[in-house]
């Protein structure tokens, strides 16, 4: 079937509107790009610094905030030590800065009207957070399950937004008091409960995007009906 | 040109005259980027196929591929997400062999490279001429690594490296441009780094 080609706008200036840690290593940017900006769940944009002397350095995101809302959009970064644009993001960008941005970009999508399994790898989270974002606000919306696996406590974004019916957090290293699932990487028993008749998206580092679909393969799932987002090192 | 208060960057005094603009190096990482579920694809059941807009549609096995003459590709690789790998060395059958084989016909100006996953991704046929192109299954020697699109993947090194088609399948050769997967999306239709074609409108 034929598809539209979707038009990729140019460079517009995003104005800082609210910063919010959400771990020791992430944190989201709420941006008011200067044209309105309509994404559809999971995909990124691309971020973009000019130094005086003309230097320019540019990385994609994944967008975390729900389609819908055109004059706001929300990334959430993890700092990587070393990388020049997350720790500029980190440890210089203010409310009111203004940065480059382009966008939206990606296929990674959930457009609401299919049941979605989402799995998700530490900061894997965040295009799965849009479509999560996106699922809750939807009165008679399909069913959507999300796994999120993290190492501890302190590596989950949206603590306090995730919790719901629809959500399990496995943690593989330290899992806080209470947890009954026993510390360590997602298994099999883990996605079993998840798969159901529709889409899959997973993201994450490669490693675990690699486990982690075969595993909903191994479960039952289509592999043609699965989507994967892998992050690499990309500073 | 607008100045990004605080930024300076990483020290980029000498940058590498390798590195199209917008790109850094990646050094020994080599970043993984698929839209799908990694296929396990067995030698014995893998097939490559030229079709469409040519005299002779032509399969080859992993038998008859391998038996072809092969050459090497020593240089760089790009990536539209900002990261480059310098100094690789892939082995692989010539596209221009396949297609010598195949005969495209007069009118055809195009190419969709098709995998066994069913990611598409087009390019105009003269960038997988002219020696440019190959069908590559060897990485720094050895063969070529599932998640990097092995048993064999196209190689269009001078194109940003989604238009190297990982897990390929075959090339349908046509006489008008069409967008894949990644180009529906927003990419750009031919993805020169050196011009930054990132992006439709690039």
């Amino acid at each position: 079937m034929p598809l539209a080609v979707q038009a990729v706008g140019g460079w517009t200036v995003a104005r800082v509107l609210d910063v919010r840690r959400e771990t020791p290593r992430a944190k989201s940017f709420r941006l008011s790009p200067g044209q309105p900006f309509t994404h559809l769940a999971g995909q990124h944009l691309v971020v973009r610094l000019t130094a005086p002397d003309g230097y320019r350095a540019q990385r994609t995101y994944s967008i975390a905030s729900a389609p819908g809302s055109p004059e706001v959009v929300e990334i959430t970064v993890e700092r990587l030590e070393g990388g020049e644009v997350s720790t500029f993001l980190h440890d210089e960008l203010a409310v009111g800065d203004e940065i480059e941005v382009r966008g939206p970009i990606g296929g990674f999508t959930w457009t609401g009207d299919t049941p979605a399994v989402l799995v998700a790898g530490g900061s894997g989270v965040v295009p799965l957070m849009s479509m999560l974002r996106l699922s809750r606000s939807l009165s008679t919306g399909p069913p959507v399950r999300l796994l999120v696996s993290v190492r501890t406590p302190d590596d989950l974004y949206y603590a306090g937004e995730l919790p719901g019916p629809e959500v399990t957090v496995a943690y593989s290293r330290r899992a806080p008091a209470g947890d009954t699932r026993p510390e360590g990487r997602v298994a099999a028993e883990d996605v079993g409960r998840l798969v159901m008749a529709g889409e899959g998206y997973v993201c994450g580092p490669a490693g675990f995007v690699e486990h982690a679909s075969m595993l909903l393969v191994e479960a039952g799932m289509e592999a043609n009906r699965i989507r994967t987002e892998r992050f690499g090192p990309t500073g | 040109m607008r100045i990004t208060r605080g930024f300076a960057g990483r020290p980029h005094g000498e940058r590498d005259g390798r590195l199209p603009p917008g790109q850094y190096d990646a050094r020994d990482d080599w970043p993984v980027l698929n839209a799908e579920v990694t296929p396990r694809l067995d030698p014995d059941s893998w097939t490559f196929r030229l079709e469409g807009s040519v005299a002779k549609p032509t399969t080859w096995t992993w038998e008859e591929l391998k038996s072809l003459p092969w050459s090497e590709y020593r240089g760089d690789i790009h990536c539209v997400t900002t990261w480059s790998k310098l100094g690789v060395v892939f082995a692989g059958v010539p596209v221009d062999l396949l297609l010598d084989a195949a005969e495209p016909l007069p009118g055809a100006t195009h190419v969709m490279a098709f995998s066994h996953t069913g990611y598409t991704t087009n390019l105009p046929l003269e960038d997988v001429s002219g020696g440019r192109a190959w069908v590559a299954f060897e990485f720094d020697g050895r063969p070529l690594a599932a998640e990097h699109g092995g048993p064999a993947r196209l190689l269009v090194p001078h194109l940003y490296f989604w238009k190297s088609a990982k897990w390929v399948a075959g090339l349908r050769i046509m006489d008008r441009d069409e967008p894949g997967f990644w180009e529906r999306n927003g990419y750009h239709d031919r993805g020169d780094p050196w011009l930054e074609q990132r992006y439709q409108g690039d």
